[in-house]
């Protein structure tokens, strides 16, 4: 049973990256704006192909 | 009716405005005027022109194509709008109003096709920002704003703007704090959950290392994310204030020493769960009280709509300064669409100024050289020179600022039920724990300290200090979806104290629309189109009235076209000749005092009758009167009293209606009334009000378009949900009273708690289960009975 021990090291560590991964995304400023995203998702990218026509 | 010559009505590509009789044709699209063309043709070299296809018509009409944003050269005014520069890149954001669908999107983040010095472009939509980083060596400040302005997305610029973000405050890092909180308080709950179910005694080892863990968890919740309840109390404290923070901060630091003196002393599990869910839910509650609004600012004054620099001549040379080195004496040049910044005296050219920012009041009035020309009107038509009399902060307008509404920080807010109670809360505590301590403790002293922590423990006001928040978030939402914005949460308990309301009459309870107009003259169909099309060259908002009024109609060639600033039109169609405005115009003679406002009408020399202009008053004016039976009523109003006999069926007791009010009378009427211990809401409009919106108990503004400007509130109310009024004030009222019953709910939950702590026998198990079950009725009941009375209000 004292692979407990392991297991819980692991399941613990594996939430602490997360909480990083959710600082490092909050400090970034993925939280600041969070409707523009939703937007600019419907618009298309061109990049020239209307001027190769 | 209509001859075939006559256009059928065009509507732009760019803007969607009808076009004029002579508009522009390229590539087969019409366009209204020479800018919104222009705009077309950048787009179009630039291989831009999919921004037509996200969007029928997504320009702003650009009537006025001329520039002027020399001051954009000057580097003491780059420095304050930049946000960083070094020797390659500048980064800036701008305010653009007009940003309001996908096609905006689209093209102000593809503006490196247009200018590849433009390096990275961000729209942030919902708070109308874009943030450009560009090359400055290639592209200066000033060709950016140009730029911008050419293909139609001119940045407001505003003195507040460069103001705002020396204010701008670091935030709490709040949503950090619940991560913590909400992090530990998962991994507690189910390293917890074996002590609950039982561990065997074989399995001792694994209690300790459970146990441990939980003290680490706590060590973050109880000093990162709990840290702030400790510094408000002991800062709440030396005010000699005791409010609510002070037993949420005792009870958390006593839930941390009972913890880690249970585990290391192998006495029990201690309540690390509990600790870490009070914390987590304290702070969603502080995180739902927060309510942003991106579109809306509650702190506007003057600053916000004046330029940020203005003309000067100096020595025959023209040249932009900017707003804060202007000072007595400099000569100035307003241009059509400028505002004058301060008082000043007309020295050349024709004033035709608009205060409508000012009064409310849109009609433009004239005024001859030498006149004194007060700050904050906008100058129609050609451009004058004004000597300035007064420096910007000393104006006529803006001096109000001054006054110690706008200086002081004020005390005199009402308190809020919870500071109410919150005091009396915390001293029953303390004397039922000190209580249970001293009954146990010549007893059992163990058992004594057992109660003592127990009953603090259990007591902890977390439902007490989570209902308000829930019930005033979901109350703001509703209030958020009858178009009525409100500041924070504080504010719709003001509302509910409320028992004077105080209005001004322009802008406030009249509006300018259509549906005021009367036409006294008989047309035929043939000539309402002469006047149609004769009026609709002009940008008069009488004309613009009169046109509205008329609805759209096909549009006649006018030929011989001539306004006459602040008298009215002369003009020929189809051989008929018009003259419509003035009474000195069209009749020659004086105009008599009339009460309403006319514009007269001439056809080849035969007077036809006029328009008349009555004051409209808001849909939903009869209701507002139905509150005089609880409430005060008084109209405020900065006119002459013409609308008196009006305005009784409004405002019948004797007394209630003051004309004439200045500015400053209007915040003496405020002051005055609180002096009589009244608690006051002032709804207003115009920059005239915001004295008394500033010193009332509850400011409203109350504006037909939310974006546009509005003077510093508690509350911005849309002219659609003005006869909602009352509702809105019977729903405060419920709000405050579900405050109240969802208070008695936590004080039961408190008493059973109790119940079990005096007897100094809180398991945490019992704990664990009261604290959530108590927080989740709270907020379920909180958000159920605000739905249920804002149904009842038929606000849903």
């Amino acid at each position: 049973m004292s692979i407990i021990y392991f297991l819980i090291g692991c399941s613990i560590l594996l939430a602490l990256i997360f909480l990083a991964a959710f600082f490092w995304a909050h400090k970034s400023g993925q939280n600041d704006d969070l409707y523009t995203p939703s937007m600019r998702i419907l618009l298309d990218e061109e990049d020239d192909v209307p001027s190769e026509k | 009716m209509t001859e075939p010559t006559i256009a059928a009505a065009q509507i732009c590509f760019h803007c969607g405005n009808d076009c004029p009789s002579d508009y522009y044709i390229i590539e087969d699209k019409n366009f209204c005027c020479q800018g919104c063309k222009s705009v077309y043709q950048i787009l179009s070299t630039n291989k831009l022109c999919s921004y037509y296809s996200y969007n029928d018509h997504p320009g702003a009409t650009r009537a006025r194509i001329d520039k002027r944003f020399d001051y954009l050269s000057a580097p003491a005014i780059i420095s304050e709008l930049i946000d960083y520069t070094d020797q390659d890149v500048t980064i800036v954001t701008f305010y653009i109003p007009h940003i309001h669908c996908s096609s905006c999107l689209w093209l102000l983040e593809q503006m490196n096709k247009i200018n590849p010095a433009v390096h990275y472009c961000r729209v942030d939509f919902l708070k109308k920002q874009l943030n450009i980083r560009f090359e400055h060596q290639k592209l200066s400040l000033q060709q950016l704003v140009e730029l911008l302005y050419d293909i139609g997305y001119e940045p407001l610029i505003s003195l507040q703007d460069v103001i705002k973000k020396q204010n701008s405050v670091d935030k709490d890092n709040l949503v950090q704090k619940i991560a913590v909180a909400g992090f530990c308080f998962g991994n507690v709950m189910l390293l917890s959950f074996p002590e609950y179910f039982g561990i065997s005694v074989y399995e001792q080892t694994y209690r300790y290392f459970f146990g441990w863990l939980n003290i680490l968890f706590s060590i973050p919740v109880v000093f990162y994310s709990g840290g702030g309840y400790f510094v408000s109390a002991w800062q709440n404290l030396r005010n000699r204030v005791l409010n609510i923070d002070f037993p949420l901060a005792l009870g958390i630091s006593v839930l941390f020493a009972r913890t880690v003196f249970e585990i290391i002393s192998h006495t029990g599990a201690g309540f690390a769960d509990t600790l870490c869910g009070l914390v987590f839910f304290l702070l969603v509650g502080k995180f739902v009280q927060k309510k942003n609004y991106h579109h809306i600012s509650f702190e506007r004054d003057y600053r916000s709509f004046f330029p940020v620099a203005v003309q000067i001549i100096e020595k025959t040379e023209e040249k932009p300064i900017p707003l804060f080195q202007l000072h007595t004496g400099h000569r100035m040049v307003i241009r059509h669409n400028e505002i004058i910044p301060a008082d000043a005296i007309l020295l050349k050219g024709d004033a035709l100024i608009d205060f409508s920012f000012v009064t409310g009041e849109s009609v433009p009035i004239s005024k001859t050289l030498g006149e004194i020309i007060y700050a904050g009107g906008r100058q129609t038509g050609e451009a004058i020179e004004l000597e300035v009399i007064k420096p910007v902060s000393q104006s006529y307008l803006t001096q109000l600022w001054n006054n110690e509404a706008f200086t002081l920080q004020q005390h005199n807010r009402m308190q809020t039920f919870n500071e109410r109670v919150s005091k009396y809360f915390t001293i029953v505590l303390l004397v039922i724990a000190f209580g249970t301590l001293l009954f146990w403790l010549h007893a059992d002293y163990k058992r004594g300290f057992a109660a003592f922590t127990a009953v603090l423990i259990v007591a902890c006001p977390c439902a007490l200090a989570l209902s308000t928040p829930f019930t005033m978030s979901a109350a703001l939402s509703i209030f958020d979806r009858n178009s009525f914005y409100i500041k924070n949460t504080e504010v719709v308990e003001h509302m509910a104290n409320i028992d004077t309301i105080v209005m001004d009459k322009t802008g406030t309870i009249t509006t300018g629309d259509s549906n005021s107009v009367e036409i006294e003259a008989m047309l035929t169909d043939s000539q309402k189109q002469l006047v149609y099309s004769a009026c609709i060259n002009s940008i008069h908002p009488l004309c613009r009235m009169i046109c509205q009024f008329m609805g759209n109609m096909a549009r006649l060639t006018a030929i011989n076209y001539k306004e006459i600033p602040g008298m009215g039109i002369r003009t020929s169609i189809n051989g008929h000749h018009l003259v419509i405005g003035s009474t000195q115009l069209v009749l020659g003679q004086r105009e008599d005092t009339a009460h309403t406002t006319k514009v007269h009408l001439m056809i080849d020399n035969l007077y036809l009758g006029y328009f008349s202009f009555a004051h409209h008053y808001r849909a939903g004016m009869e209701k507002i009167t139905s509150l005089r039976s609880s409430y005060d009523l008084f109209l405020l109003s900065g006119d002459q009293d013409h609308e008196r006999y009006e305005l009784v069926r409004f405002f019948k007791e004797k007394g209630s209606m003051h004309f004439n009010q200045s500015p400053q009378d209007k915040l003496d009427f405020i002051i005055s009334k609180q002096a009589d211990g009244n608690k006051v809401m002032m709804i207003g409009d115009g920059l005239n009000d915001s004295g008394a919106l500033k010193q009332s108990d509850l400011g409203v503004a109350i504006t037909d378009n939310v974006n546009n400007f509005s003077p510093g509130c508690d509350a911005i109310l849309d002219g659609k949900s003005f006869s909602k009024l009352p509702a809105f004030l019977q729903f405060s009222k419920d709000t405050v009273r579900i405050i109240h019953f969802s208070f008695l709910i936590s004080l039961v939950y408190n008493l059973v708690g109790l119940s079990f702590a005096v007897t100094g026998k809180l398991s945490p198990l019992t704990a664990a289960i009261l604290m959530p079950v108590s927080t989740v009725t709270i907020i379920s009941f909180t958000s159920i009975a605000t739905h249920l009375m804002a149904k009842r209000r038929k606000l849903i």
